[in-house]
């Protein structure tokens, strides 16, 4: 009983802290009008129906992201190659659109999402093999492979991938109205939100009621235990590496072919980083990510009302979940001694 | 740049020139980082550090026509972030990577926030030594200017290194970063060593930041750093945890990030954005290279958990 209220506690105790932090910047600095200002992040959040689906279509290449820290979390390891897998998967997935743009629309779309996954799941599965076989750290390839893989977009959309009309922002070929996936009918959400709450149940599942994902948690819990019951390590690492890899390789394949309909420097605007930190918001639980997404999301989505009502930079939403990641990550620290503190009191 | 007088002379100068100023904030980081991480702890947020100090010089060089100021806020900015990072690490439970990338968010939104008022306007700007007077080649000149920064870091970068092999100070610091139990058992408080290691790597950065929007480029806006924060990392591991040699892969690293743009200049284009990924490349192989199985990258403190 008490775990389950610390969970609540903590967690709500952080976001007021960061709050109360944000508001006084906006009271103090910006001379704006803290409740004022909360209220509009409400109503550009979750206000309305339009608000709504800007925040769920901001939510859905997170959740994806998430993933790619989530699982391999699973295992002990710190990946945090998101940014990187994403860039890659979108950059995949665009140049498979383009290559086969005139077969029919639904298998474009599965050749986007089939090449988008594989290069994600290939870039991460990298990083998840040379810790196994090599021994090198997984957190600082993981990050090193993301600088990697931005250049190698930006070779590819200004090089051989270029459409010469794409003048100021060097774009890729666009993939065709035709082969783009989308949104949920009656919505102007895209797909995406259903891939990335349908991959968070599936991993889920796989994680609670399988003996591979079981085989994930011993493995985290005690890699020494799990090689003397004979589990195959090194199997486990490239799978949750690779399937956290075509997770965000499937962000990337969303945001071309749902939002962008090419690929280009957009694709690279720290999704792959936000998604990082709402796996550890999480818990890198894969049932949390979806509500720790959407709530980023909205606090993103709210940014352009803030701007126009208040007059706020945009740069202000950012400060906002830089704090709140911030407090949470330090409240970390209060599992198990918030009621020590109180009784002592 | 008007290269064609010196024809293909034009690419190595140009990386003369990039490798003096390009790698001045990389030098500060990363030697700034080396100290970090030689007491155990790493941070990933100088990124954020780099962009806050960046901010604040500006802003308080414009305020008071002294760029030098502004170096002198940009550290105590980099010396407060710094030392947030630290003081979160230090309580139990707390993850030092992720609480990195969350202070790198942090000070990015928060130095585009308050930093929105200083897009426009031009701050002064820090002056450069002219070490190419002998020379009547204009191009030799521009490469051999000289900011008076770059000289401080040279200075630092030795100074820190001598610092940490000779000075009791650096052997404690090395001992927090080798072995907790050590470091205790002479009765130092690591908590404390690596608060103010952090701290001053996040001075460092913050000065990094300075260079960049008071030097090279020279201005303040949003896209002013490319990373170079977040580089540092990359490069301590490739110098692998010696300040001096931080200064040598600096260099390199702004060498490597010139090339791009020199062979641009006498018309190579192709492959503009491969060699800018090639410290990153050359990094990782470093890693790949070095690291097995049995044993980590040699020279990496025993208890900087990010690399174990």
């Amino acid at each position: 009983m008490r775990a389950v209220l610390e969970r609540i506690a903590v967690p709500t105790l952080a976001l007021l802290v960061s709050a109360l932090l944000f508001g006084l910047l906006l009271a103090v600095y910006a001379r704006v009008d803290p409740i004022e200002a909360f209220g509009l992040m409400y109503e550009g959040a979750f206000g309305t129906w339009f608000s709504w689906q800007n925040t769920l279509t901001r939510a859905a290449p997170l959740i994806l992201a998430a993933l790619c820290t989530a699982l391999p979390a699973r295992l002990g390891l710190v990946i945090i190659g998101n940014e990187g897998a994403l860039v890659l998967g979108g950059l995949a997935a665009a140049a498979a659109g383009i290559a086969i743009a005139n077969a029919p629309p639904l298998v474009v779309q599965l050749a986007m999402a089939a090449a988008g996954m594989a290069m994600g799941g290939a870039w991460i599965a990298l990083a998840g093999g040379l810790r196994q076989w090599r021994g090198v750290n997984e957190t600082i390839s993981s990050l090193l492979l993301t600088y990697i893989a931005i250049a190698l977009m930006n070779h590819f959309v200004e090089g051989p991938l270029r459409d010469p009309s794409s003048l100021n922002k060097p774009s890729s070929w666009p993939i065709g109205d035709a082969n783009m996936i989308g949104t949920i009918p009656g919505t102007d959400v895209h797909w995406g939100l259903v891939f990335g709450v349908v991959a968070c149940l599936l991993v889920y599942l796989f994680q609670r009621f399988t003996t591979w994902g079981f085989a994930m948690q011993v493995i985290g819990g005690n890699p020494k235990t799990a090689r003397m019951m004979g589990l195959d390590v090194g199997r486990y690492v490239l799978l949750a590496c690779g399937a956290g890899g075509a997770a965000a390789g499937l962000a990337g394949m969303v945001e071309v072919a749902a939002i962008h309909g090419r690929a280009n420097a957009s694709l690279a605007v720290g999704y792959g980083y936000s998604g990082i930190l709402v796996s550890f918001l999480a818990r890198h639980h894969p049932l949390a990510i979806v509500p720790v997404a959407v709530l980023l999301g909205g606090i993103s989505a709210s940014g352009g009302l803030l701007q126009r009502r208040l007059d706020l930079p945009d740069a202000a939403v950012v400060v906002l979940q830089g704090i709140i990641f911030v407090a949470i990550l330090a409240s970390e620290t209060l599992y198990g001694r918030l009621w020590k503190a109180k009784e002592a009191a | 740049m008007g290269n064609t007088s010196i024809g293909l002379w034009g690419v190595p100068l140009a990386m003369l020139a990039g490798a003096i100023r390009v790698s001045t904030p990389f030098i500060f980081v990363s030697v700034g980082e080396c100290l970090t991480e030689r007491s155990g702890r790493i941070n990933l947020g100088l990124e954020g550090t780099l962009v806050m100090g960046a901010m604040s010089a500006y802003g308080v060089a414009l305020a008071s026509g002294s760029p030098w100021l502004g170096v002198l806020v940009a550290a105590g900015v980099g010396l407060l972030l710094g030392a947030l990072h630290a003081g979160i690490c230090q309580l139990p439970r707390v993850n030092d990577i992720a609480t990195g990338i969350g202070l790198m968010l942090f000070g990015t939104g928060l130095a585009f926030f308050l930093g929105k008022p200083y897009i426009q306007p031009k701050a002064p700007n820090l002056g450069a030594i002219e070490l190419g007077w002998w020379s009547g080649i204009p191009q030799v000149r521009q490469a051999l200017q000289v900011n008076y920064l770059f000289i401080v870091g040279i200075v630092l970068a030795f100074a820190m290194a001598w610092a940490l092999r000779n000075t009791r100070w650096g052997l404690i610091v090395r001992l927090a970063g080798e072995s907790v139990d050590a470091a205790l058992a002479i009765g130092a408080s690591v908590g404390t060593v690596r608060l103010i290691a952090t701290s001053i790597g996040g001075a460092f950065a913050g000065v990094g930041g300075a260079f960049l929007s008071l030097y090279y480029p020279g201005s303040w806006n949003e896209g002013l750093s490319s990373g170079q924060g977040l580089m540092a990392v990359a490069l301590v591991i490739f110098a692998r945890w010696e300040p001096v040699r931080c200064l040598w892969a600096s260099l390199l690293f702004g060498a490597a990030g010139a090339i791009s743009p020199a062979l641009q200049s006498v018309g190579v284009t192709e492959g503009y954005y491969l060699f800018s990924a090639a410290p990153y490349v050359l990094t990782l192989a470093l890693m790949i290279a070095t690291c097995s199985p049995e044993r980590s990258l040699r020279g990496a403190p025993g208890e900087l958990g990010a690399v174990r």
